[in-house]
């Protein structure tokens, strides 16, 4: 089975083993050069390309772990692209050139259409929009510069052929033989998937593959059978109700993110700092979920909200308390067969407070990640849900921590006391993040973050200004 | 004029549309072959028995090599010859190549390479400090000293005296581009190496002896790299070395990168240091002596740890006269990747040495930091006698005979002692008396063109350090969780190669017919904009539009017998040489075009395109055929060699650098309390780049130097575990500088005085002077972290949130 999407606005057919990636076909088999290897992890952005879905949304991908079957039907446009077919520079480019934006000049590219693509969405948060590109020479402000200067610059037209093109009913993909190559599947829904799931236990899912992208070009792990699952439409999106909150598995975190904002905003300035632009414009909530990290950043959330898992094998359902689904580190309750649909959320009042500590703010793993939900009536707590990632092999709720604060006034002297509780639930590890006593201490600060939060004091160096 | 306009990178487009190539962008025919090494899975012990017939087997393999399979195993060092390129069965450091393999696919060399049975003696790996000065496990016999006055005899007459110990972490370059090299065999046995390399001439040298070649059978191109920042300058050895002995072997094209954790995993980074200080000071905190040492991880192998070891002492005295000072240095062997050249070759960390010990001493005595720093300035220079001839007030010369013939390399000097003068190891050492806070550095130079008394009151003034400081106590008061610091520090940063005789540079410049200008030197660009200013250079000498010159790469066909484009002098060095090509050219078509305009050759102005002299003037391309249709040549070699400088690293004794180049930052900060999570809230730069060749490329260079110099005091920590494999091997955890953590607020000017030395139109080297006034970011932590409490914070970098919350516990006076 081959691949069809648009490359720079010309149809493709590619016919290739299903873990090939983007950034290699382009640059070994199409000699497309432009776009550059720089990690090979989807950390330093150097590969970044914009892809355009059939609804017309323009994304910034990193090609580097970005299969091309996941390509089924979309547009792709990399640097060579991003350009005018006739060589006119895109406002971008004309401004990288003009503030000085480039030094070694390897990065540029991926910064050309990151930019490019925040550019074609209106962004000007340009800080977020370029926390997944790293420069080593220029120290970024000449780049925010040119992003700056760009932004009233009105869109080429060039950058809307994609979608024009995907969009517009008369256009099919050129047929094209098929070839004996192992095609993967490609279910189109949840029902697909849950068929052939069970028929082939063994499979690997692949959903927005910045997880499943590693094993393939660091752990040079052969996959097969694969399914990929971005066509599976009845699992993405997310729906809410009078009681609950429904978030498909195949949601990526960028939506997430966006129907967070005004409900919970702790978690969807959490959200913000998940990986980068592009990494949060492939992963998806379930796969956040399913694979099980200790860390994870969703998860630690979705529990302190109550969060229940829906998980599918077959036709038969089940659900369970999202904290349950994380046994040990590196088990999960999941049968072979059995795949995460959706998260549901009740509807509640935003208590969240969700912190995120790393070594770098802005696309970096978290050493700890505490998400706090207390309610408090008249001046006591009546009810806790406090969960934390990176203090055990799974995401888990500090149950001790809780037990201190209900039923007690909300002061400083319960939360010190309920401080101690932290090393009745945790028994964290040291590792190149952080050292265990650190990770209790910074849990220990987090709590006392909560409550002076909550008291109205200034607790986020982000929030400070010179 | 060309020269001190700001005009873009040269291949500014070519970066912004994807066209510029780097070298796996490079065509290559279809047969080209792709190399990986595999690579040892612990620091230390002996390989028993290594089972590669799976490696073989691999798809896609064409050759596998282990030490044994090669005529002679290649050294890769630039230095002391202890790099074998694969391992002789002995493994070193957990990433030490030990087989090759070469591949049809990059991917299925990576595969291949996994798939050895290795049985391994493993041996107990000497990783710390503690461990190495126990084992003794050291480069040189003994710890260098470099001493001025009677430190024991002042220590022990001051009124105050502390001491202290800040541990810095090293730093990994993360150029974008990674490793890599590709090998093109030619007819009777030659090589063209195309290399990702800031030392073309090094690379050369080396693949010719690996092939038994002469260096005139091997050519080296060197078109740009995809940042360099020192890692480059010996650690593409491996690469291009392999990669030419397949290519010699097959007769195919040959082509090596490293994957990123490979990249990680196997080369060197910034060296780590731990510096111990004791200091002596009066009530006003004027410094009476201080008592460094310094020990320096330097890994496995020599590489350049001794010139790097040696710049840290050299900067251990930064801006401050130092009455009394002695810096004992130890360089101690263990088994990690061998650490290198990184922007700055140590002297950033013997830097932090003394700015820390300034930091401490303010605290001592309540007052603040920058009060403290300007008291200790070295005098300022006097206006007057711009070019003033510098000059060191001791007259050594070089005990010692060169015993290695790469020449070439920054580590190339190893020095055998013939004279008791020169035997300076350990023991008792004998400090030259001079008189106290004389303008002199601990190394007997005098500092004759100081400047950052005038550059420090300008930029406090700018920033309005005074005031700031007074509201960021009164906003410290009214905050318990949060607190800020500020600081404001200095850099003075010596400017030449520490080895004299790589402070030379060559150039090739021709003119053809139609006036076009094509111009080569010896310097590398790797994002520095190296190439403009030279071209810049070129065009105003000939006083013809930029469009005229033709930049190319850099060739060692075209330029031999290079230096490393390092130690900030690519443009000092390869300006000066192609200006001296130009000239000579120039002088041609004067003589030839004076007669026909009815002037003297010496009254030839080159401007606006034009050729003038006595009211006549002709266009430049006219000139030029005249010049031609005369049977002149147009077409010149440029040296250039630096004065003034003379160096005794044995006795620590000399003028090392031509000049220094200043700066001065004031940074900002904001932590937490409670976890230690810190942020960089504005910073104010003020830098001295002379007069600036081009302030737009200069200001570039300051804006990223300060950003990744805050980076390797923050948030970038390498961690390797307590077997010595590198956890941080990627950049998903070793963490450098994103976009949003550059200042909120990053105010930087120039300063707008010319070198007093006669450099290329009086500009100033700016590589890497301006990584350093990253230090104003950790010293501003640490004003924050003392804000919390009565005590010394004590802050070790990188301030990590961990790091910093220790400190803040420190300051609290917590146990």
């Amino acid at each position: 089975m081959s691949t069809r999407f648009l490359l720079n606005g010309e149809p493709q057919a590619a016919d290739v083993p299903p873990t090939t990636t983007l950034l290699d076909w382009l640059r070994e088999t199409r000699r497309l050069t432009g776009t550059k290897e720089g990690c090979n992890e989807g950390d330093c952005g150097a590969c970044t390309v914009m892809v355009t879905d059939r609804d017309g949304t323009a994304r910034a991908l990193n090609a580097c772990i970005l299969f091309l079957p996941q390509l089924e039907g979309r547009a792709v446009r990399t640097v060579e692209g991003i350009a005018g077919p006739d060589g006119t520079l895109h406002p971008v480019q004309q401004a990288m050139i003009d503030h000085h934006g480039s030094q070694c000049g390897f990065c540029t590219p991926g910064f050309v259409v990151s930019m490019a693509v925040a550019h074609l969405n209106g962004r000007r948060d340009h800080d977020d929009q370029l926390a997944g590109n790293l420069c080593r020479c220029t120290g970024y402000a000449p780049i925010v510069r040119a992003a700056e200067a760009a932004a009233d610059a009105p869109v080429p037209g060039w950058m809307r052929a994609d979608a024009e093109k995907l969009r517009d009913p008369s256009f099919i993909f050129p047929q094209i033989r098929p070839s004996g190559a192992t095609a993967p599947a490609r279910p189109t829904s949840s029902d697909e998937l849950a068929a052939w799931y069970e028929a082939h236990p063994d499979a690997t899912l692949i959903a927005g593959a910045t997880d499943v992208g590693l094993w393939v070009t660091k752990a040079l792990r052969e996959l097969s059978p694969v399914a990929f699952l971005n066509n599976c439409a009845d699992l993405r999106g997310i729906v809410a109700d009078q009681e609950i909150i429904r978030i498909g598995a195949m949601t990526p975190l960028t939506e997430l993110g966006a129907f967070l904002a005004d409900r919970h905003p702790s978690f969807a300035e959490l959200i913000r700092r998940y990986g980068s632009v592009q990494v949060r414009n492939a992963a998806t909530v379930g796969g956040n979920i399913a694979n099980g990290s200790p860390i994870g950043d969703s998860p630690p959330a979705l529990i302190a909200l109550g969060a229940t898992l829906h998980l599918r094998k077959g036709d038969t359902r089940r659900t369970l308390p999202l904290e349950d689904f994380f046994l040990a580190y590196g088990k999960q309750d999941r049968a072979p067969g059995e795949f995460v649909e959706a998260v549901t959320v009740p509807i509640q009042p935003d208590r969240l407070a969700c912190y995120k500590l790393s070594k770098r703010f802005d696309q970096d793993i978290s050493a700890v990640c505490g998400c706090f939900n207390l309610a408090v009536e008249d001046g006591t707590v009546t009810a806790a849900r406090i969960a934390f990632g990176g203090m055990a092999g799974t995401p888990k709720r500090a149950t001790e921590v809780e037990q201190a604060l209900v039923g007690r006034p909300w002061t400083e002297a319960t939360v010190v006391a309920a401080q101690a509780g932290f090393a009745e639930d945790f028994t964290p590890l040291s590792d190149m993040r952080a050292s265990a006593g650190y990770r209790l201490r910074a849990a220990q600060g987090m709590l006392m973050r909560y409550f002076r939060e909550t008291r109205g004091e200034a607790v986020s160096v982000l929030e400070v200004r010179a | 004029m060309s020269v001190s306009r700001p005009l873009p990178h040269d291949a500014a487009a070519l970066h912004a549309t994807g066209r510029a190539r780097y070298i796996d962008d490079i065509p290559v025919p279809a047969d080209c072959l792709h190399l990986a090494f595999g690579t040892a899975p612990i620091a230390r012990g002996r390989i028993t028995a290594m089972d590669l017939s799976a490696v073989r087997a691999a798809p896609g393999v064409v050759e596998v090599w282990a030490a044994g399979d090669l005529v002679h195993n290649p050294d890769c060092s630039p230095s002391a010859h202890d790099e074998p390129l694969l391992s002789d069965g002995t493994i070193h450091y957990a990433g030490q190549p030990l087989f090759l393999v070469v591949a049809d696919t990059h991917l299925a060399a990576r595969k291949a390479a996994r798939l050895a049975r290795l049985e391994l003696a493993e041996e107990t790996p000497i990783l710390g400090v503690d461990e190495a000065l126990a084992a003794n496990s050291r480069f040189e016999d003994g710890p260098r000293i470099y001493a001025k006055g009677d430190v024991d005899a002042a220590l022990a007459r001051a009124p105050h005296v502390i001491e202290g110990r800040i541990e810095m972490g090293g730093q990994e370059h993360f150029y974008l581009e990674g490793q890599a090299a590709l090998a093109l065999p030619q007819e009777g046995g030659d090589m063209i190496v195309q290399s990702s390399t800031q030392h073309p001439t090094e690379i050369q040298h080396k693949v010719a002896d690996a092939l038994g070649l002469p260096m005139n059978a091997v050519r080296v191109e060197v078109r740009r790299m995809g940042g360099g920042f020192g890692g480059k300058e010996s650690q593409g050895n491996a690469l291009a070395i392999a990669c030419a002995l397949v290519a010699a072997r097959t007769g195919r094209p040959a082509r090596m990168r490293y994957d990123r954790d490979d990249d990680f995993t196997i080369t060197g980074k910034r060296h780590d240091l731990r510096v111990d200080y004791r200091v002596g000071f009066d009530s006003d905190g004027r410094l009476l002596a201080v008592d460094f040492t310094h020990f320096m991880r330097c890994g496995w192998s020599m590489d350049l740890s001794l010139p790097v070891a040696d710049r840290a002492m050299l900067h251990a005295d930064n801006a401050y006269d130092l009455p009394a000072a002695r810096i004992t240095s130890h360089r101690l062997r263990t088994n990690h990747q061998s650490a290198t050249a990184f922007r700055g070759f140590g002297g950033p960390q013997g830097m932090v040495g003394i700015e820390r010990v300034m930091d401490h001493v303010a605290h001592a005595l309540g007052r603040d930091p920058l009060e403290v720093r300007r008291l200790n300035y070295y005098p300022e220079a006097r206006v007057e006698g711009a070019g003033a001839s510098g000059g060191s007030i001791f007259e050594a010369k070089m005990g010692g005979r060169l015993e290695t013939a790469d020449l070439a390399g920054r580590g190339a000097m190893k020095v055998k002692p013939t004279s008791g003068r020169s035997s300076r190891y350990g023991g008792a050492h004998s400090p030259v008396p001079v008189a106290a806070r004389d303008g002199v550095t601990p190394y007997g130079m005098k500092v004759e063109d100081f400047i950052l008394h005038g550059m420090t009151d300008r930029l406090a003034d700018s920033c309005d350090y005074a005031g700031r400081r007074a509201a960021i106590a009164a906003w410290n008061a009214a905050n318990p969780v949060l607190k800020r610091g500020i600081a404001l520090t200095p850099v003075k940063f010596g400017i030449s190669f520490t080895l004299t005789h790589l402070n030379q540079a060559g150039a090739l410049v021709h003119v053809y017919q139609d006036g076009s200008i094509h111009m080569n030197h010896g310097g590398t660009e790797m994002g520095q904009g190296l190439f403009q200013k030279v071209a810049q250079v070129a065009a105003s000498r000939f006083g013809v539009e930029m469009d005229r010159v033709k930049i190319t790469a850099t060739d060692t066909a075209k330029v031999p017998n290079t230096s490393a484009t390092a130690a900030s002098s690519g443009s000092d060095l390869n300006g000066m040489a192609v200006k001296a090509a130009c000239d000579e050219i120039r002088a041609r078509i004067a003589a030839v075009v004076a007669p026909e305009l009815q002037a003297d050759p010496a009254e030839v102005v080159f401007a606006d395109g034009m050729v003038r002299a006595g009211g006549a003037e002709m266009p430049f391309e006219e000139a030029v055929k005249r010049t031609y249709m005369a049977r002149v040549s147009l077409s010149a070699t440029g040296f250039y060699r630096t004065p003034k400088i003379e160096w005794d690293r044995i006795a620590g004794r000399g003028r090392p650098f031509f000049y220094f180049a200043y700066g001065a930052a004031c940074s900002e900060v904001v932590i937490d309390t409670l976890t230690g999570e810190n942020r960089i809230l504005r910073t104010d730069i003020l830098h001295d780049a002379g007069a600036s060749l081009n302030p737009a490329l200069d200001i570039g260079q300051i804006e990223g130097g300060f950003v990744q110099g805050a980076g390797w005091l923050t948030t970038e920590e390498l961690v390797w575990d307590d077997k010595g494999r590198l956890r941080t091997h990627a950049p998903s955890t070793y963490k450098i500088p994103a976009c949003s953590d550059r200042p909120d607020v990053f105010n930087v000017a120039l300063w707008d005085g010319a070198n007093r030395e006669d450099t290329i139109y009086r500009s100033k080297a700016v590589g890497e002077p301006p990584f350093m006034l990253g230090i104003s970011v950790l010293m501003a932590l640490s004003d924050a972290c003392a804000a919390c409490g009565p005590h010394y914070p004590d802050l070790q970098a990188p301030a990590t949130a961990e790091a910093v919350l220790a400190a803040v516990d420190r300051a609290r006076g917590a146990p």
